[in-house]
């Protein structure tokens, strides 16, 4: 059964909802994890977990955090697209919980990219 | 897919991006019959009847970003590989509805998983989507509805 009991969700979603509902103020940027079947399958649950873990914990309110569909490169998912203002998205593939965490606190908080991870720079587009 | 969660998320993903607004998830367990039902409806934008009969071909997908689409497709072999099946009826404008059956106690029937993973995902990364969740299990009812956990809804 469940892991996580309703009220535990319920707490956890009364905390993390102030980065969700926070659109209208300041958002210095936006992480995509993409759940497509082919991110699903390769664990974009977890990534994103993580993230929402993460960003519970060290009450991070100013970076939007959403979902999207396959962006056509399953085979390097679970994959998150970065995008930090003023700056071009970043994608990051073959991600684990350890190095969503990595990426969080270097790019992310620090403002530098996690070279070794990157998959691409730029804006995507559908083919 | 390892497990039931994951298809469910998987397939509820499908109704977020056909615009659903609300989304029910059913689940029965029933070890007296030796059945397991998941049922996943939504309000989304539908399929007609010429998309619905390529919607279960794993080498059918909307998307253009690559040639196949094998989520349904992936949850469907599930069903049969422990002696189940999966029907969708869906209507354009309307919605869309997926049953999945299985024999509970089968052998190759995948687990349950982490269903409130699946669901706090899926509320908190789709605020304006309303979830509703029933597990019935053996007699025992579980409720969550995701109406009223934000401010404005």
């Amino acid at each position: 059964m469940p892991k996580l009991t309703i009220e535990e969700l319920r707490k956890k979603r009364e905390s993390t909802k102030k980065s969700i509902y926070l659109r209208e103020g300041n958002f210095k940027g936006k992480v995509t994890v993409h759940m497509g079947t082919c991110g699903i399958a390769a664990g974009a649950r977890e990534i994103m977990s993580t993230f929402l873990d993460e960003f519970d914990d060290r009450e991070i309110t100013d970076i939007m955090l959403t979902s999207s569909g396959c962006a056509g490169l399953c085979s390097e998912e679970p994959m998150v697209t970065i995008e930090m203002e003023d700056h071009a998205p970043v994608k990051y593939g073959k991600l684990n919980p350890e190095k969503t965490k990595k990426i969080l606190n270097e790019h992310i908080i620090e403002g530098n990219m996690v070279e070794e991870y990157i998959l691409g720079i730029g804006s995507e587009r559908a083919g | 897919m390892e497990d039931m969660s994951l298809h469910i998320l998987d397939i509820v993903e499908n109704s977020i991006r056909a615009g659903a607004k609300e989304v029910h998830i059913r689940i029965n367990e029933d070890a007296a019959a030796d059945r397991l039902e998941i049922e996943i409806g939504d309000d989304g934008a539908g399929m007609d009847r010429a998309t619905l009969e390529k919607a279960l071909d794993p080498f059918y997908t909307t998307k253009s970003v690559r040639k196949v689409g094998l989520g349904l497709s992936m949850f469907r072999e599930a069903a049969r590989a422990a002696g189940g099946d999966l029907v969708i009826q869906s209507q354009t404008g309307k919605g869309t509805w997926v049953k999945a059956t299985f024999q509970h106690s089968h052998i190759d029937r995948q687990p349950m998983g982490d269903l409130a993973k699946t669901l706090e995902v899926l509320t908190i990364t789709n605020p304006d989507v309303r979830f509703r969740y029933y597990h019935r299990e053996d007699g025992k009812e579980h409720h969550f509805d995701s109406n009223g956990l934000y401010p404005e809804s």
